[in-house]
């Protein structure tokens, strides 16, 4: 990816992911780790019936990658993508989903209660970008969402792994989502770290569901002993910055639950953990 | 484009009421080999518009003996649940058109892909 610009700034779509960039998705293994990744904690959150196999529509299916781990899965699947060289990679690919050549700004064009559920990797964010001058990206938001609630059979999920530009571009997603009948909200994996931060948009159609927690939260499971939960939270109330003033063992702990929070690795909290060396370290 | 998918697909061309079930024109017909799993199929057959696949599989010329009315109790017919597993993933329209029954709008199809973009006055 260009380093530091969006791609939606860059081209439509459908010239955007032309046959050079087609061929990345092809080779490109860090990429193709990434997406398969995603893919995976798309379907994690789709929380489909265990070993079922299900009817599922993947929008911006692009080359497959995604659509090959829902094959893995035991999922049929059909992939709608506005890019034709994309397409091509995915033919070649062999694939065993069907390819749907399409605007996702134009709606799905299935009949109702079709898909078990839905997912979409990296492909929101370009609707949000006008291509044409007769777009509107509010209008086609809403007719993307209000047509994809009709093809999902009640109890369905829908999840869209995005990369959102500003808080203004998720704003108005969720509400268009929302007026197109879908409940649900967004779900952030690893919210403090800049590199592996991801946005999932979890959609219900019909039935309400509880909203899957994010990775790395403050809610992760980890054993952290009492007495360290309560003299953080003390400092912080303490501290109207948020952060401990001191290099104490307040701030210690505090970096260590920062660092764990990125996802990385930190050694557990115990009795030692901030003690005052001897002069000798 | 295999029949289930074909079976869902309809006509979102702004205006058109009715958009199904659009009307395969198949120049190239393909029949690929796909495990089969009765429980999916089971579990497809109550989404789908028989009539509508009866007629699509007729015209591609792979009727497989389907009856025109759904079998009742279908859920322990192995052999039925094989025969409308390969029409609706065995058979592939690799090349033709999908028409719309009401406005004739046709979208092609190429290496079974088929081409569901819609012209700025259509949408």
């Amino acid at each position: 990816m260009a380093s530091g610009r969006r791609p939606e700034h860059m081209a439509p779509p459908e010239m955007f992911y032309n046959q050079e960039e087609a061929k990345k998705y092809s080779q490109n293994s860090r990429m193709m780790e990434i997406q398969s990744q995603m893919s995976e904690r798309a379907v994690e959150l789709l929380n489909l019936p265990e070993g079922q196999a299900c009817f599922l529509l993947d929008v911006g299916c692009g080359s497959g990658l995604s659509g090959d781990f829902l094959s893995e899965e035991g999922h049929v699947w059909v992939g709608v993508d506005i890019s034709t060289a994309m397409l091509d990679v995915a033919l070649d690919r062999e694939v065993e989903g069907d390819l749907v050549l399409g605007d996702m700004g134009q709606g799905m064009p299935f009949k109702a209660g079709t898909f078990d559920g839905c997912i979409s990797i990296s492909a929101l964010q370009w609707l949000c970008n006008a291509d044409k001058k007769s777009h509107s990206p509010p209008r086609r938001l809403h007719v993307f969402f209000s047509s994809l609630y009709s093809s999902l059979s009640r109890g369905g999920r829908a999840v869209f792994q995005l990369y959102p530009e500003n808080s203004e571009q998720l704003e108005l997603i969720t509400s268009q989502a929302m007026r197109a009948g879908f409940s649900g909200g967004m779900v952030v994996d690893y919210p403090n770290s800049s590199k592996a931060k991801k946005f999932f948009l979890c959609l219900f159609a019909g039935a309400s569901g509880v909203l899957p927690k994010g990775l790395g939260g403050e809610a992760s499971d980890r054993n952290v002993p009492d007495q360290v939960q309560f003299s953080g939270q003390r400092t912080r109330f303490k501290n109207l910055k948020g952060r401990s003033l001191k290099k104490g063992k307040d701030w210690i702990l505090d970096k260590k639950e920062r660092r764990r929070r990125q996802g990385r690795e930190v050694r557990a909290d115990t009795k030692y953990t901030a003690r005052q060396r001897r002069p000798r370290f | 484009m295999k029949l289930l998918t074909h079976n869902m697909l309809t006509s979102h061309v702004k205006g058109v009421t009715k958009g199904y079930p659009l009307l395969i024109k198949a120049t190239e017909v393909k029949v690929n080999e796909v495990e089969f799993n009765s429980q999916f199929v089971s579990r497809m057959i109550p989404k789908l518009e028989w009539s509508a696949l009866v007629q699509a599989a007729e015209g591609l010329g792979h009727l497989e003996d389907l009856s025109a009315e759904l079998v009742a109790d279908y859920e322990n017919n192995e052999e039925f649940l094989k025969k409308v597993h390969k029409v609706l993933l065995e058979v592939e329209v690799v090349e033709g058109s999908l028409q719309c029954p009401e406005s004739g709008r046709e979208f092609p199809i190429s290496r079974g892909v088929p081409n569901m973009l819609l012209n700025e006055d259509e949408v």
